[in-house]
């Protein structure tokens, strides 16, 4: 049977059909994979959770360079868990894009051949250890503004990794705060390198929300949808106001000077992006990006023996069987 | 003499959004049979939305006795949760 054909509504044509599962996304109901879907629907999920999916795994590489270095067995032993809840984060999403009938394999090979992205956040390098720190907070408490938001996509699958990945990503955010936090307390050289870092990073995760509303070419279709539920300024607005305060209590400097309260907005005004930045990081221009695909291919390739050993141990089983 | 000896375990879907729930189980001769009788003896008022019935042999299962260190809860290891790391005062959501 065609994939496309799963849970087509007995006797309606494709008006009718868009029709219901429009009034069942209107009506706050989720779609579940075995429901008739528009094929663009389909393939929108499936690009936007693989590519989810893929900034998990890569995300991976940058704090992973520094596990060897943590500075005290205790913040060693807390970024190795850490690390490890991002490949499981991983894990949850490829699954439920594996539930609109995309093969992991495909998945991976897209990442390789470029044809899917990943969040450019991850092609910036960590060159200290306070990076760490500016990554567990800024970088996670941005992407938990965004998962909070998809906890209401339409797509129940998607919606419900959503649901166990915020869960994990609060230990996540705290961890990294603490290490900013601890850094402002100490020595000068300690509160230079811990502002480095954040002078370094602001910017770029001011990117991870996306282009502007009035660029961004797919929103208007993704929130009738619901896969979108908030519009990038408006989660980026969000994740700016509840950031400031933060960055006040331990003594750090957002790096805008344009950055103050609005009273009549009730939010806080901010400064042009570079976006020229965003579309080189995106395009595979970015400082790190060509290490983090070789880094990415080789170790795939390293574990074509892993792979072909399970395949052959597999065939013999069932030839066995077979025998039996 | 039928032959009903099959066993199927049955998950239901209360409503969209949520995860299939284990019910129980049935005997069926197969998984459309088994489907068939999950929505007699389970959904008679209106408790699901979707079933699942897979064959109970197909279910790999583990036992608390297997293997202490499976289930432990890493009780050594509180910073994996948030609460383990304290806020200054003047923070009020992170």
């Amino acid at each position: 049977m065609d994939r496309r054909d799963i849970g087509r509504f007995v006797g309606m044509d494709q008006a009718e059909e868009e029709k219901v599962f429009q009034e069942r996304v209107d009506a706050e109901e989720k779609i579940e994979p075995k429901d008739w879907m528009p094929d663009k629907y389909r393939k929108t999920l499936i690009r936007q959770i693989s590519q989810h999916a893929h900034s998990e795994v890569i995300g991976m590489q940058p704090e992973g360079n520094w596990l060897t270095r943590a500075p005290t067995l205790h913040r060693k032993a807390v970024l190795l868990a850490k690390v490890q809840d991002e490949g499981g984060h991983g894990l949850y999403l490829y699954s439920a894009a594996e539930t609109m009938g995309v093969s992991r394999e495909e998945m991976i090979d897209d990442l390789h051949e470029e044809r899917a992205k990943y969040a450019s956040i991850f092609n910036y390098p960590t060159l200290t250890w306070s990076d760490i720190g500016a990554i567990g907070w800024l970088v996670d408490s941005a992407a938990i503004v965004n998962q909070i938001s998809l906890q209401r996509t339409s797509y129940g699958p998607y919606a419900r990794a959503m649901v166990r990945i915020c869960k994990e990503e609060s230990f996540h955010q705290r961890q990294g705060y603490n290490i900013m936090m601890t850094l402002m307390r100490g020595s000068d050289e300690q509160k230079a390198m811990a502002q480095d870092s954040v002078n370094r990073f602001w910017w770029p995760v001011l990117m991870m929300f996306g282009p502007h509303d009035s660029d961004s070419v797919h929103s208007a279709q993704n929130m009738k949808w619901k896969i979108k539920r908030q519009s990038n300024d408006d989660l980026r607005q969000k994740f700016i106001d509840q950031t400031v305060e933060q960055a006040n209590a331990i003594g750090i400097l957002l790096p805008d000077p344009d950055l103050k309260w609005n009273e009549e907005r009730g939010h806080y005004d901010f400064g042009e992006i570079d976006w020229e930045e965003f579309r080189r990081s995106m395009s595979g221009g970015g400082p790190c990006s060509r290490l983090r695909l070789a880094h990415h291919r080789q170790v795939h390739e390293e574990g074509e023996w892993v792979r072909e050993a399970m395949r052959v141990y597999e065939n013999k089983k069932r030839s066995n069987q077979e025998a039996a | 003499m039928t032959s009903h000896t099959q066993l199927y375990e049955i998950f239901i879907r209360s409503q969209r959004g949520l995860d299939h729930k284990h019910v129980g189980s049935l005997h069926a001769d197969d998984a459309e049979q088994a489907l068939q009788y999950a929505r007699d003896v389970y959904t008679r008022r209106s408790e699901g939305v979707s079933i699942w019935a897979v064959k109970s042999s197909d279910i790999a299962a583990s036992q608390e006795s297997d293997c202490g260190s499976f289930y432990d809860p890493l009780d050594d290891k509180p910073y994996r949760h948030a609460s383990h790391y304290d806020l200054p005062d003047e923070v009020k959501s992170l």
